[in-house]
């Protein structure tokens, strides 16, 4: 297992040194949002009502971006194949970058929400509840994406592609993400159902995530 | 025959119905001919599977 | 290569099938039947439908087109479920013609899903009044259709036959799984958003038999043209397999235009 957190720990760094991916991210995120509005009227009842929605699906788009790369640099340059070649599981390998990509992009994109719901109007005592959602969805946009990104590793339009095998995928995580803005994260009852399905969602894709990525890999490093 | 008020939908939705299914069986029949075309012209020109050869070459 | 395959009684239908070429021999056997009794119950079914079947209470005629966007809507179904299994074949038990099932099974089920569509598009303006409404089944079979295309899309950004083969069949099996999540989710969305639309589930009697033909005819004819299309993919890989053989020995002999002397 310490691979796993070496291996985390190396994807974070470069990450981190290579601001340019995140950067992208965040900045796609905050001009998808400012555009909306653009295109729907200044009308802010109308967008403090639709704001959930609108940042939930600019961070599906942002994050979708950034996942093309996930595999792509280190198979590049060889790296890949001589990790796959490693002790560490690919199945771990796999899980260990899609949770780099949840921890260095995933997550600074819900970060950056609040700023945004002020441009759209959303209401103050919505924050909690979609950051929450946000939150609790990130680990399935990040591990669902990955296995697009390993199936889509040496295609040539390869983004475009990763979006249309994707974005059905994270329907009901955007279903349930959305719907547990609308019923309070947490209640008198506990979480809400929506919260807690939202949960599951993500709990399964970070299984079914690395097994169907590192099956994919197998077959692109053939 | 008197389909009622929105008799146009319902021709509508058997003629779209009719014309993909007719499309679709003709491309697949269209397919198998120039397969088998190809096939027939390969093997007339003497290209035999590893299978079908008599004689190592 | 042909292997001789002994038939041992325990032989499941499957193995036996295995063989490309008795796979030939024996679609080109089955196939005429199945298209034959399809285009009967088809006929027959649509004779039901157009003289014999009554108006509907509430929709009136327009309850016509039930009898061809349920099965298409059923067909769209079936026909992921034929993806799955063969990709869930091909990825475990390596047989042979999985692939050229799953291949052949993607866009005879996308047809499917386009007319159901399209159908519960029509049905839906005179029953509604708009062309498209979001309700729970036509928005999962929008998106059915969309994990359709991405398996078409997919198969086609891979060159190399056997990679596509098994990454499009990892998508396969991805999105069976999370099928009836994507479907769990649309229908508790469209609850949320919208009360029922009243769509009733019970057929009257009257109505049940002319749909059950019509879904059994339909039925079959994908079956047959399910067997055509495996038919036309086992002829193209031949033919590219026979001209790369072809190429491969001119390349490597050029010499061999003179035949060698005895």
């Amino acid at each position: 297992m310490s691979g796993f957190w070496t291996l985390l720990k190396r994807d974070i760094s470069l990450a981190l040194r290579d601001g340019g991916a995140l950067g992208t991210a965040l900045g796609f995120y905050l001009v998808v949002v400012s555009l909306l509005p653009l295109g729907l009227g200044p009308d802010l009842n109308l967008l403090s009502r639709i704001a959930p929605g609108i940042l939930w699906i600019s961070l599906l788009l942002a994050a979708l971006l950034s996942l093309g790369r996930i595999f792509e640099a280190d198979y590049e340059d060889g790296s890949l194949e001589a990790i796959a070649a490693g002790p560490l599981p690919l199945e771990l390998v796999a899980a260990a970058k899609a949770l780099a990509h949840v921890l260095t992009t995933g997550v600074p994109l819900v970060l950056m929400t609040p700023i945004l719901g002020l441009l759209l109007n959303l209401d103050i005592a919505a924050y909690p509840a979609l950051l929450g959602s946000m939150l609790a969805g990130v680990p399935a946009i990040s591990f669902l994406g990955s296995i697009g990104a390993a199936l889509t590793l040496k295609a040539r339009r390869g983004g475009l592609l990763l979006a249309v095998l994707v974005l059905p995928l994270y329907v009901p995580t955007l279903i349930f993400g959305i719907s547990a803005v609308g019923n309070a994260v947490s209640g008198p009852q506990g979480p809400s159902s929506s919260f807690l399905i939202l949960s599951a969602v993500s709990l399964a894709a970070l299984v079914l995530g690395p097994i169907a990525s590192a099956a994919a890999l197998r077959v692109q490093m053939q | 025959m008197d389909l009622g008020p929105h008799a146009p939908f319902i021709w509508a939705s058997y003629g779209i119905f009719t014309v993909v299914l007719a499309a679709l069986i003709a491309w697949l029949l269209m397919d198998g001919k120039r397969q088998a075309t190809a096939l027939a012209d390969l093997e007339a020109r003497g290209v035999k599977r590893a299978s079908q050869r008599t004689s190592p070459v | 290569m042909t292997h001789m395959q002994t038939q041992t009684p325990t032989q499941t239908l499957t193995q036996r099938l295995a063989n490309p070429t008795r796979f030939m021999d024996l679609s080109a056997r089955i196939m005429p039947w199945l298209a034959g009794i399809a285009a009967a119950m088809i006929t027959y079914a649509m004779y039901q439908v157009f003289f014999v079947a009554p108006a509907d209470y509430q929709q009136g005629e327009t309850v016509k087109i039930m009898y061809i966007h349920v099965p298409a809507a059923w067909l769209a179904m079936m026909g992921y479920g034929i993806v799955a299994v063969s990709s869930f074949g091909l990825l475990v038990f390596r047989h042979p013609l999985a692939d050229v099932s799953a291949k052949a099974a993607a866009p005879i089920g996308a047809a499917f899903t386009f007319l159901a569509l399209i159908t519960g598009s029509l049905w839906g303006k005179p029953m509604w009044g708009t062309y498209w409404v979001w309700d729970a089944r036509l928005t999962s079979v929008l998106i059915l259709l969309f994990l359709y295309i991405g398996l078409i899309a997919l198969r086609n950004s891979v060159e190399e036959e056997n990679a596509a083969a098994k990454l499009t069949a990892i998508l396969g099996l991805v999105g069976v799984a999370i099928l009836p999540i994507i479907k769990f989710s649309v229908e508790w969305w469209n609850t949320l958003h919208q009360p029922s639309t009243g769509f009733t589930q019970t057929v009257d009697p009257s109505m049940r038999t002319p749909l059950l033909i019509s879904a059994l005819g339909f039925t079959l004819l994908f079956l047959a043209m399910h067997m055509k299309a495996m038919r036309n993919e086992i002829l193209r890989r031949r033919v590219k397999s026979l001209t790369l053989t072809h190429v491969e020995r001119a390349q490597s002999a050029p010499h061999t235009a003179v035949p060698e002397a005895r």
